[in-house]
């Protein structure tokens, strides 16, 4: 897939589509990249597993809207680290950020100031992670994986000091109701509508922005990004606000999904958004990737979840079943974008 | 031992012998020791829990820390909480330094620990092993713990009995973390218990993670894929917050729900009797409590009362209640937050 003659440029561009692909489907789908084409394929035969083994449950509204609800919350976060892993970091803590955003917002102290103190909490708390991640990588010196797994460490330990081990209920009626049918906007729930739209803006700040191809560039070369006039320090540290940010939003997502904050909350979340990531077609060494594919992963993760609770298989069954889904997704693509 | 045998034997004479005794209480009165609310020796007690990162086990430290603030002569030395054996062995083999006179612990594993409890009780430190049970019985010289299996038991004649008069009833089991021997105790004695219920079936069962998130997630998808059952029975109250969210998200009423270990948000749900939970099988954090007393009574060299013998025993399985509307409010106190 590199282009090893081609030094000191990061590549961004794909590969040219093959010549004599000239019908009108070959040409769409090379312009749509046969990575994320291949992502949808993979969506589609899981839609079709799950429709084949239950009919009733997979195929209606409910279960859309259920699958999409419980992708929002780690989708938001994937964003973000799609985002520092196409910079060719990693961000080990969201997890544990998500924990302490959603505790530090459902104290009794915050929750007096009702649903605006939630939400500002928890995203300021996110954005104050963030921030300290970047100061230490982009100006400390410190490499991503071991500063962010300090913050793993230290950010669970204060959600746990916080809680006392305790879940903490919400009591903010407007909250609560957000996460409720009641408040489903045409059918889609709020949760949704917020994952859409960080989807959106994440595709937009990629694609359409100096930003994205500054973060895109630091990723793919940080001499040449840096020889290039690209401040790389402050490009970086803005990466890690934006993954403390997406941190923030999802920890506002899951309070209002589970009505509560609890220490052991987004347990596991790097891993999921690294491996969504990762299956979506980002390269963990950096300079290439998309929200769109990240996105597709996050999604095919919540359905193979949804169509092994539906079928009521073994939690053993489930793992090995999910290990080996992985690998079969990673195979297919890597075969769809190499011919 | 000796000092037991021989005042076994001063009883034995004493039953045979036709003199009256000073008191004549009944034929079990045999003028035993027994540790009560009275000052008595001093006696210091180790203890060593594993990191309270969830309600239950938090409670499990309030109720230690409680029940040797009640006594005046009885000295804590509590060490800070871990998950990780090694830090744990550590901890225990610091207090066994220290020469406390008994010690009270519970294994953040009890396999892995049963070495420091043999090490312990070798250096003439009784061991009280609390709830996870160590491979030995060398290694403790009394467990007090919970009973998985029988909360499941207790969980499964309750939804057995509410149900018996239903045709082909369907119940659903959400469990806890699958990779724990205890979840598997827990569904063991649920699936036995209904075993008397021929009426009943369980359709479905998925496993969540003990905590709030995973019990929302799991149990909206176990709602999706059951549009129709009649009982559920959830593990743990901790994911059962989330259950119960996913309950409410989904709108539905129109099945009976039994939790576990005792929260007191689930007590205060069954009390306001609001909505599906109707009752919760325990899982008491006071065995902390009673851990103490028996340590106490170790450290003292006496019996407990309501018990005949000289010594405590050697195992205490505590009773898996169930807690419903009626008599909820005697257990409000012991819920955990």
């Amino acid at each position: 897939m590199t282009q090893p003659a081609s030094p000191a440029r990061p590549v961004t561009e794909k590969s040219p589509p093959p010549d004599g692909a000239a019908g009108p489907w070959r040409a769409l789908a090379a312009r749509a990249d046969l990575r994320t084409l291949s992502l949808l394929g993979v969506l589609a035969a899981l839609a079709v597993i799950g429709g084949v083994t239950q009919p009733d449950a997979f195929l209606d509204t409910d279960n859309l809207q259920l699958i999409l609800t419980q992708a929002s919350v780690i989708g938001v976060v994937t964003v973000g680290m799609t985002f520092v892993i196409i910079s060719g970091g990693i961000d080990l803590s969201v997890g544990a950020i998500v924990a302490l955003a959603s505790v530090w917002a459902t104290t009794v102290a915050t929750q007096e100031y009702g649903f605006a103190g939630i939400l500002f909490t928890a995203v300021v708390v996110g954005l104050g992670c963030g921030l300290v991640n970047g100061l230490l990588i982009a100006y400390g010196g410190m490499v991503p994986f071991i500063a962010t797994l300090a913050m793993l460490a230290s950010g669970r330990g204060l959600a746990l000091e916080i809680t006392d081990g305790k879940t903490q209920m919400v009591t903010v009626d407007g909250v609560l109701r957000l996460g409720e049918r009641d408040a489903y906007v045409l059918g889609v729930p709020p949760l949704v509508l917020v994952f859409a739209a960080v989807t959106v803006v994440g595709w937009l700040l990629l694609n359409r922005t100096t930003f994205g191809r500054r973060s895109v560039a630091v990723g793919g070369n940080a001499e040449a990004a840096r020889l290039a006039g690209i401040d790389v320090r402050r490009q970086r540290l803005y990466l890690y606000l934006l993954s403390g940010l997406c941190c923030g939003i999802a920890a506002f997502l899951l309070v209002v999904l589970s009505g509560s904050g609890q220490n052991t909350n987004g347990n596991l979340y790097e891993l999921d958004a690294i491996a969504a990531a990762i299956i979506g077609g980002t390269l963990l060494s950096g300079g290439r990737g998309t929200i769109t594919g990240a996105v597709l992963g996050v999604l095919i993760f919540t359905t193979i979840t949804n169509i092994f609770a539906l079928n009521n298989l073994e939690t053993a069954v489930q793992q090995i079943a999910k290990g080996a889904i992985i690998v079969a997704a990673v195979l297919v693509q890597r075969r769809a974008s190499t011919t | 031992m000796g000092a037991a045998a021989v005042s076994a034997g001063a009883v034995l004479t004493g039953c045979t012998s036709n003199e009256p005794k000073d008191s004549d209480d009944g034929p079990a009165d045999n003028g035993q020791a027994v540790a009560d609310d009275k000052p008595g020796k001093e006696v210091t007690i180790g203890f060593a829990g594993p990191q309270a990162d969830h309600g239950w086990l938090n409670a499990i430290n309030d109720n230690a820390k409680r029940r040797a603030e009640k006594y005046q002569d009885v000295t804590l030395e509590s060490t800070e909480g871990s998950n990780d054996t090694a830090a744990q062995i550590g901890q225990v083999e610091t207090l066994i330094n220290k020469k406390v006179d008994v010690l009270v612990v519970l294994p953040a594993d009890g396999k892995a620990l049963t070495q420091v409890g043999l090490k312990a009780m070798k250096a003439g430190i009784p061991v009280v092993n609390l709830d996870r049970i160590f491979a030995t019985a060398q290694a403790y010289r009394c467990w007090i713990g919970g009973d998985n299996y029988g909360m499941g038991l207790s969980a499964g004649h309750y939804i057995g009995e509410k149900l018996k008069d239903k045709g082909n009833a369907r119940v659903v089991e959400l469990a806890g973390l699958d990779n724990l021997e205890l979840t598997k105790q827990r569904t063991k004695g649920f699936d036995d218990a209904l075993k008397n219920y021929p009426n009943i079936k369980k359709v479905a069962r998925q496993a969540a993670e003990f905590t709030v998130e995973s019990g929302q997630a799991k149990m909206s998808q176990l709602l999706q894929a059951q549009k129709d059952f009649d009982a559920l029975w959830n593990h743990d109250d901790d994911q059962g917050v989330g259950a119960l969210r996913a309950v409410k998200q989904a709108g539905r009423d129109d099945f009976l729900m039994v939790g576990g270990a005792g929260a007191l948000s689930a007590f205060q749900e069954i009390k306001a009797d609001r909505g599906v939970l109707k009752a919760t099988v325990l899982y008491p954090p006071t065995m902390a409590a009673s851990a103490i007393d028996l340590a106490r009574a170790l450290g003292q060299g006496k019996g407990i009362g309501g018990m005949a013998e000289f010594e405590i025993p050697a195992s205490i399985t505590l009773y898996s209640a169930v807690v419903d509307k009626d008599n909820v409010d005697q257990y409000m106190s012991t819920g955990f937050k």
